[in-house]
């Protein structure tokens, strides 16, 4: 069989299966959840001013939802960029890029391999997440109804299925971080700068949001696009923010993708 | 197609801001040629291996392998292998399988080829520990072992025997004598001489980023004549004498000593106008050129002078 970019994809998963910080990303994707719900065991009640808050000791369902809430802040732009900051400049910090791109493999077909692994990660990491939370929130809090943000009540099997959405309406503003991070990756040669590179600009976009006089910006912001699940959970369904999200995150994701793409096409590959 | 040589540079120029890391360098490595690349550190000797393999782009110039540009794609690599400075691996991977990795991304039943390539570099034994743990000349063997991966035709090697110890230098020569006695064109850059004046058939020698000799070893030797030494009891008479004589090169002092070059016909002649001059002779004798010579008569001295000397001097007369 002739290599292509799924050879790529493959060798990358299985290379992250040798390496420390992908089990500490998704070391924390587990154990954050878990430590949530322990902590609101012992608190009874959870917190009151986030949307779900109020709700968590009566359904398991809402447990999910509100650490998407908090995570959105620099839980999972952290975890995502761990690995997607680091998939390039990790072969420049080990000298092995001369070494790839010296085999019968074009460089597109490196990227593609290498992006594809990145988005993989990020993924698993918030797939992994909402599992553990359900599972968690639902033994403490059970398998119950969850009241939407309408204030209507939502049967638990579609509650469930709500959630589910939620967390795959949630990949789209991951996938757009993912893209930054490889851009980062691939112009800063270097795995520490592009990791916090990537954090530093979600954040950023968040203090943006709250500058006074910058308002209007918010809609456009991709921190923003974070909180687009929420619009599943109005009765009637508000799609709005989430074709919204759709547009913003590709605005921000495409153009980063593309430029990282043409930068590891067209770069001297000159340490190592 | 079948007819381009393995490697062919023209024009190469690689331009770093105000620095000029290869300048126009020219050189052709034929089917059969074990290539020594050879220039003291920082000549510009990786800079150009790395245009030869497309991991960096020329200022100027070009390469062509088996008459495919490496700047085009992949396919120009197809049938070559190397590495440009120490190889480099995956720390967390055994020595197996970052060659299965290689191997998975060269296709072409690369994978086939892993357990002869470990054998042939005398790894066996350690493939299954991770590369971290491998020392420098481990990891230098395992480089050789995955470009053997590729079945090639041409190998290029930068600096192979670099940083190991004696007995790992001599390995590293033997294998290369091995595998080139098999068929393989072999482009090698070193700064060291015994390395290249044993392994190579034809050199080119470079001097900060410019080629300052290009040909087989043979002919350099050749063309660069007889050196001679000379002490008498007149040296001042002796050096008018040598500079009025025919047939005799440049006249220099050298560590005391008169220097030229001559044939023999010229010193024998020589030797009689010094004695009718009353400039007894002490001391007349021929010096072996080794390759150690040549190089750094062409890469420290004035390059442009000895440059030409050398490139007039290696045509026979």
């Amino acid at each position: 069989m002739n290599p292509g970019a799924l050879t790529v994809y493959r060798w990358e998963l299985r290379k992250l299966r040798y390496q420390k910080r992908t089990y500490l990303g998704l070391g924390a994707a587990v154990v954050v959840p878990i430590l949530f719900v322990a902590a609101i065991s012992f608190r009874h009640g959870g917190p009151h001013d986030v949307a779900f808050g109020d709700y968590i000791d009566r359904s398991g369902l809402a447990v999910p939802l509100v650490i998407l809430l908090f995570g959105a802040i620099w839980m999972f732009p952290l975890i995502t960029a761990l690995v997607a900051g680091d998939i390039v400049a990790s072969e420049d910090h080990n000298g092995t890029l001369k070494t790839i791109l010296t085999r019968s493999l074009d460089r597109g077909q490196i990227f593609s391999g290498k992006a594809l692994a990145a988005a993989t990660y990020a993924i698993v990491a918030i797939l992994l997440d909402g599992a553990v939370a359900l599972v968690a929130g639902c033994l403490k809090s059970g398998f119950n109804p969850l009241q939407s943000l309408s204030g209507t009540i939502v049967s638990a099997p579609k509650g469930l299925e709500l959630v589910i959405v939620s967390l795959l309406v949630y990949l789209i503003p991951i996938l757009a971080i993912v893209c930054i991070g490889l851009l980062l990756s691939t112009i800063t040669h270097n795995s520490a700068a592009a990791v916090v590179g990537t954090l530093m600009f979600s954040l950023l976009l968040q203090l943006i949001g709250i500058l006074p006089g910058l308002g209007g910006l918010q809609p456009y912001l991709l921190s923003t696009q974070f909180n687009a699940w929420q619009g599943l959970l109005r009765t009637p369904t508000d799609w709005a923010p989430i074709i919204r999200a759709a547009w913003v995150c590709a605005l921000y994701g495409l153009p980063a993708l593309g430029g990282a793409y043409l930068v590891f096409l067209r770069r001297d590959v000159a340490g190592g | 197609m079948a007819d381009d040589p393995p490697i062919e540079v023209r024009g190469l120029v690689k331009r770093y801001g105000e620095i000029l890391a290869v300048d126009d360098v020219d050189l052709t490595v034929r089917a059969g040629d074990v290539y020594g690349y050879l220039g003291p550190n920082g000549a510009g000797k990786t800079t150009s291996l790395r245009m030869m393999l497309g991991l960096i782009r020329p200022t100027a110039g070009h390469v062509r392998l088996f008459g495919r540009d490496p700047l085009l794609g992949v396919h120009a690599l197809e049938g070559v292998a190397g590495f440009v400075e120490a190889p480099q691996f995956y720390p967390y991977l055994s020595g197996r399988r970052n060659l299965e990795l290689l191997a998975a991304y060269d296709g072409h039943g690369a994978g086939g080829r892993i357990d002869q390539a470990l054998a042939t570099v005398e790894l066996s034994g350690r493939a299954g520990d991770r590369v971290g743990g491998y020392s420098h000349g481990m990891r230098q063997r395992l480089g050789i072992a995955g470009a053997l991966l590729r079945a090639p035709k041409l190998l290029l090697l930068d600096e192979p025997a670099t940083g190991l110890d004696p007995a790992g230098m001599r390995d590293m020569r033997l294998l290369i004598r091995r595998l080139a006695d098999e068929g393989m064109t072999v482009l090698l850059s070193s700064h060291l001489l015994p390395e290249v004046e044993e392994l190579c058939n034809r050199v080119a020698i470079v001097r900060t980023g410019k080629i300052v000799y290009e040909g087989a070893i043979a002919d350099l030797k050749r063309g660069a004549g007889a050196t001679y030494r000379l002490s008498t009891t007149d040296d001042e008479r002796a050096i008018a004498v040598c500079r009025a004589q025919r047939g005799l090169g440049e006249v220099s002092i050298a560590h005391g000593y008169i220097c030229f070059s001559a044939d023999a016909a010229a010193a024998a002649e020589l030797s009689q106008a010094l004695v009718e001059a009353g400039a007894l002779i002490t001391l007349l004798a021929p010096e072996t050129v080794t390759l150690e010579d040549l190089f750094f008569s062409l890469t420290e001295g004035d390059v442009a002078a000895r440059g030409d000397a050398a490139a007039t001097a290696a045509v026979p007369s």
